[in-house]
């Protein structure tokens, strides 16, 4: 079968994807501080990186790279909730662009795979 | 952790530090100001090895080819033969030829340069004075064929840079211009709505951005919002109010924090008058110049409104951190 990020077409698909998504998290004071930086186009562009992963396309992150790229967050207190919080706004964002919710059930369990290494346990 | 050689001196790198603090570290001395990428002070060259590519963002092709790399934003993961800048690669010699005060506290900075130098207005220069300090200032002005670039400069109290400028010390000083950078400058799109936003100095570049459409013949519209605290803190009123008046396409709108409504003048947060003003940002190409906060801050706003992040240009203006 083919991945989500397929069906939902691919590289561009996300790119539209990302703006939605993006947004949402800026605009949660309770996750915007983590996003809110000097250079909002590199942030943006690793939320194409995130959307990708978790989409299932193509993409090389070991749970090692997201260990290394989550390390400077947990000294800003990254937790439990904020990933609650980051799933919640990503299955906001696919509804929005008309995805099922089997799917994003599947889409909620990939990225919820990944939480251990998010938070360095 | 990697190691950098500079001339006869080696650094090991600690956990998570710039290629620029090692610098300092080693006492090595390295031209820096902002520390976070955004004024191209640090500039320094890979002798051998490849610097990391974050580290180049928004530098010239020539320059990436050479391998120049920005000191303060390259975290290594690799060894990296380090240099100075070559002169001849990126700067021209120049002299500071006039000072005229715009305002209180705005100067008007021109400055002869001695050598062919190409710029687009709105983008900015790196003055290095000649014990090495070494600030960013906005153009604008157009190329004129004669040399010499115009900029804004604002005397900060203590400042080393600017008050050497503007209290007319500088006059006739030799200065090393580096540059041009930034990506504030008119692309060329002569259909384009441009939304111009930038508060004190923060106006140097948008004038230059205008400068540069009206010499283009542009089409589209053109808003320039332009703010102080009151309105001692506008300067070139007359210049803005003749270019709006005299181009239909172009818009001034000046706006102060504190200060009686009149008309032809907003009072209230810049931010808060420009996103009154503009609901549908979708299309429009957006510039945001001048103080930190009210730039990064406005561009997420813009942003949150709806406007394309790839269609914002911002420069904020950071200083040294003290
Ligand atoms: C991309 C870019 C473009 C720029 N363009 C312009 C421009 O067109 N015109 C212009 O005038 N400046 C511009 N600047 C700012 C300029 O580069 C210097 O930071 C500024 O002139 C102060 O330098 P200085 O050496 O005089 O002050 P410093 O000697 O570096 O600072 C003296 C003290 O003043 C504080 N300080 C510095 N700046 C401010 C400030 N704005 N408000 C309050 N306190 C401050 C410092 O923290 C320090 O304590 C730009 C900066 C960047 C990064
Ligand atoms: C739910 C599990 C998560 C997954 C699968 C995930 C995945 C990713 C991926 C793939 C990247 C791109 C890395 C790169 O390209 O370098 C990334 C970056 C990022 N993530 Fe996550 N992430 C998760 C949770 C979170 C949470 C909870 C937060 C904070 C609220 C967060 C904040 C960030 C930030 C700020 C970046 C950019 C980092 C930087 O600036 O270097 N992530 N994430
Ligand atoms: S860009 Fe490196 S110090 Fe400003």
């Amino acid at each position: 079968m083919s991945s989500l990020y397929e069906q939902l077409g691919g590289e561009a698909a996300i790119n539209a994807a990302v703006d939605v998504f993006y947004r949402k998290m800026l605009a949660d004071d309770r996750v915007a501080p983590f996003f809110d930086t000097v250079d909002m186009d590199r942030q943006r562009a690793k939320q194409v990186g995130f959307l990708t992963m978790v989409t299932g396309g193509p993409n090389s992150y070991s749970g090692q790279d997201m260990r290394a790229g989550h390390k400077h967050l947990l000294e800003k207190g990254l937790n439990d909730t904020h990933v609650d919080i980051v799933i919640e706004h990503l299955g906001a964002t696919l509804k929005e662009l008309g995805v099922g919710d089997e799917q994003i059930q599947q889409v909620a369990a990939l990225a919820n795979s990944v939480r251990d290494d998010v938070l360095s346990r | 952790m990697p190691t950098i050689c500079y001339g006869d001196v080696s650094v090991t790198l600690n956990e998570s530090e710039t290629v620029l603090e090692a610098l300092i570290r080693a006492g090595i001395n390295t031209p820096h100001s902002c520390r976070v990428g955004a004024c191209h002070s640090c500039l320094v060259r890979a002798v051998s090895g490849s610097p990391p590519p974050a580290s180049q963002k928004g530098l010239k092709a020539s320059l990436v080819q050479k391998g120049y790399f920005l000191a303060c934003t390259a975290q290594l993961e690799a060894d990296l033969v380090v240099g100075p800048a070559a002169a001849d690669d990126v700067s021209v010699s120049g002299r500071i030829l006039t000072v005229e005060s715009l305002s209180k506290t705005v100067f008007l900075v021109r400055v002869q340069l001695n050598g062919s130098f190409e710029f687009k207005a709105g983008q900015f220069i790196n003055l290095v004075r000649s014990d090495g300090l070494v600030r960013s200032y906005s153009v604008a002005s157009l190329p004129n064929g004669q040399g010499q670039i115009e900029l804004h400069v604002r005397e900060i109290p203590g400042g080393r840079m600017s008050g050497w400028l503007c209290r007319g010390e500088a006059l006739g000083a030799s200065i090393e211009v580096r540059g041009p950078a930034g990506d504030c400058f008119y692309l060329g799109y002569a259909d384009e709505n441009l939304l111009l936003v930038g508060a004190g100095t923060g106006l140097a570049p948008l004038l230059g951005i205008s400068r540069d459409a009206i010499r283009a013949g542009h089409q589209g519209r053109l808003v320039v919002y332009h703010g102080g605290l009151d309105e001692r803190g506008l300067y070139l009123t007359d210049e803005l109010r003749r270019l709006d008046d005299t181009h239909d396409f172009l818009t001034y709108e000046p706006c102060v924090l504190r200060g009686d409504a009149k008309p032809g003048l907003h009072v209230g947060p810049i931010d808060q008058i420009v996103l009154d003003q503009h609901s549908e940002l979708a299309d429009w190409r957006i510039y945001l110049c001048g103080d930190p906060d009210l730039v990064l801050g406005l561009r997420k706003k813009l942003y949150l409104a709806g406007a394309n992040l790839s269609r914002i240009h911002a420069d904020a203006f950071l200083s040294a951190p003290s």
